[in-house]
């Protein structure tokens, strides 16, 4: 890949970022023109029927949770059940081990991410404030990584974790992320530490701290946005990630929550409120992270633009 | 600029030499995991699109018959078609509504919180739960998608069952998940200069004007980026496709990223798949390319110009 291209693609992505963190701010008038009436009603009804298109389907999911077990296709759809079976959820988490395999997920979300955000954010510090022989061609190396899709060094990698012995266990998809992340982490943190004034690093070096230092003490706790809004990508990539655990666990015991919902569709696909209920008890925690978290979480989706694979 | 920062080695005083060696101590992890995770494999697997191999035995040197047998396989030529056809319609069909309802939300109306909040979360949801709910919307019987046509007096369908049927479906599936592209642009939106519409105005240009000589010139680097992130990920499409329709009904819905795991992991044919993995790879480079090449004629970037 050229330079120039790289370029423009450092462009694009750093361009929807800067000013992301506003989305979930009141926002600043737009026009002060006076829209007309008729207007205004033609734009709400729009996006009242997109809302409608979006949110349908989220809310046929829960209901169809909560449906008792051969209703799921009633027609007239019933859209609040009668009876509400809240207890489909515990039925859920009973036919397929769901503990465990909440409990291998967490695993691997937890150490991808201690894993993922120490070497993402030394090797962006390191781009970013260091100037060494190599470091533009190494950079553009990395951000060549973007493009790379993940399906050409799947099979070599298998080949390669094998030889290790790894196969049927987390380690294939926890250790990689020690290795640096991934390459959009390290390019959105070297563009946050960029961006911070370099006075605190420089006392802290008259003060004698070394270079680590200053990255752990210094650096680190003013990054704290751009860590999280890495730390947001990071933990739902590993959350919904399917192919990866797909290729590399094999026996039940150590399969993850997004892997499981296969004995769903294999074994109990005539029962889709327990399928649902998997399927909302899945979806949750993200958009709980997502309520919780908009502002990161958004300025990640504006500049990464990565909605899982 | 690599070979310029090299020619000044020379002149580095101790200091620097010194800084330049944290600057290889901090990039190290990443840059090992590249030769080992990225680099390795690569160079590993184009060795492996000359050899057969199941596994069991060490990898048998075949020369070019993968090759020929790539050019004459049935099953590769529908999956290329497969995918073609769906990423050349969910890419910009998604570009299209995201971008849609982005101005439509950067209006100031009211409840626009809400409505954006709701049209991004089914991007959010995890693949896997979108493929499970689709599945059952889909369902040939009294699902939500029979249940909706049935409202216009169409009968039902069989979705993922019907052959001509199946493609759309995935394909309004991305369709429905355009809340990603959609806040990309809202950012893309919120970065043009209030001024320059004011300014506009004064000049007594109307909507439509603005918006073809305002907001589109100045989101063509987001439009762009959208794309080359989109593509990159349709082509690749795979969790839907492996847990709704496994590639049927007969392979009218295999895509490449189904069948290279499908020859690697199901059938063993790791020399194989991994030509397949190329072919797809090529394609991505390939279509890149000749996006940067087009984005220069119609991609504006500010401060580009003298």
């Amino acid at each position: 890949m050229t330079a120039e291209a790289t370029r423009s693609i450092d462009k694009s992505i750093a361009a929807p970022g800067r000013e992301s963190d506003q989305l979930i701010e009141e926002d600043v008038p737009r026009s002060k023109r006076a829209t007309g009436m008729a207007q205004t009603a033609v734009v709400q009804g729009i996006l009242l029927i997109v809302a409608a298109i979006s949110l349908l389907p989220l809310v046929y999911m829960i209901s169809t949770s909560l449906k008792e077990r051969g209703t799921e296709f009633a027609y007239p759809i019933e859209w609040i059940p009668t009876p509400i079976m809240w207890s489909n959820y515990q039925t859920a988490f009973e036919v397929v081990p769901t503990w465990t395999f909440f409990s291998n997920t967490l695993v691997i979300t937890v150490t991808t991410l201690i894993g993922g955000l120490l070497s993402a954010s030394l090797a962006a510090y390191g781009f970013a404030r260091v100037k060494f022989p190599g470091r533009d061609f190494l950079f553009i190396l990395m951000l060549s990584g973007l493009m790379l899709p993940y399906m050409v060094t799947m099979i070599p990698q298998f080949v390669l974790f094998r030889e290790l012995g790894w196969i049927n266990t987390p380690l294939p998809l926890i250790v990689p992320s020690f290795f640096g992340g991934a390459p959009f982490y390290i390019f959105l943190l070297r563009q946050f530490f960029r961006g911070i004034p370099t006075d605190l690093e420089d006392a802290a070096t008259l003060d004698g701290a070394g270079f680590f230092r200053i990255w752990w003490t210094v650096a680190m706790p003013l990054a704290k946005p751009a860590l999280a809004t890495v730390a947001i990508l990071s933990i739902l990539f590993h959350w919904n990630d399917f192919l990866g655990p797909l290729i590399y666990l094999q026996t039940q015991e150590n399969w993850t929550l997004a892997l499981g919902i296969r004995l769903f569709r294999d074994q109990y696909q005539v029962n889709f409120n327990y399928t649902m209920a998997y399927a909302v008890a899945m979806t949750l925690p993200v958009f709980i992270v997502f309520f919780t978290f908009q502002k990161y979480f958004v300025r990640g989706i504006a500049i990464s633009g990565m909605g899982g694979r | 600029m690599a070979a310029l920062s090299i020619g000044q080695r020379r002149h580095m005083s101790p200091l620097q030499r010194r800084n330049a060696m944290y600057g290889y101590i901090a990039i190290l992890p990443w840059f090992l995991g590249f030769l080992i995770f990225t680099a390795g494999p690569m160079i590993y697997s184009g060795y492996l699109t000359f050899t057969d191999w199941e596994l069991l035995t060490p990898p048998e040197w075949i020369g070019l018959e993968n090759y020929r047998d790539l050019l004459d396989d049935p099953a590769v030529r529908t999956a290329l078609q497969n995918t073609f056809i769906y990423t050349i319609f969910s890419v910009p069909l998604q570009l299209l509504v995201a971008f849609g309802v982005a101005l439509l939300l950067n209006l100031n109306i009211r409840g626009k919180n809400i409505y954006r909040a709701l049209a991004f979360l089914p991007s959010q949801m995890p693949a896997v739960a979108t493929a499970m709910l689709w599945f059952f919307i889909f369902s040939p019987t009294q699902g939500l998608a029979n249940a909706a046509i049935g409202v216009f007096g169409i009968p039902p369908q069989t979705w993922l069952w019907d052959i001509g049927l199946v493609k759309p479906a995935l394909i309004a599936i991305a369709i429905w998940a355009f809340g990603g592209a959609m806040i990309i642009f809202l950012a893309g939106l919120q970065d043009i200069p209030q001024s320059l519409y004011e300014a506009a105005e004064i000049d007594g240009a109307g909507t439509m004007s603005k918006m073809w000589n305002i907001t589109i010139p100045l989101l063509t680097p987001t439009i762009f980026f959208n794309l080359v992130i989109g593509l990159i990920a349709a082509i690749q499409v795979f969790t839907p496709v492996y847990l709704m329709t496994g590639g049927g009904p007969g392979n009218s819905s295999t895509m490449m990223g189904l069948l290279i795991y499908q020859e690697g992991f199901e059938e063993y044919n790791m020399g194989y798949a991994s030509l397949l993995a190329w072919v797809l790879f090529m394609i991505v480079i390939v279509l890149t390319i000749i996006q940067f090449t087009i984005a220069r004629k119609w991609v504006y970037y500010e401060g580009d110009r003298p």
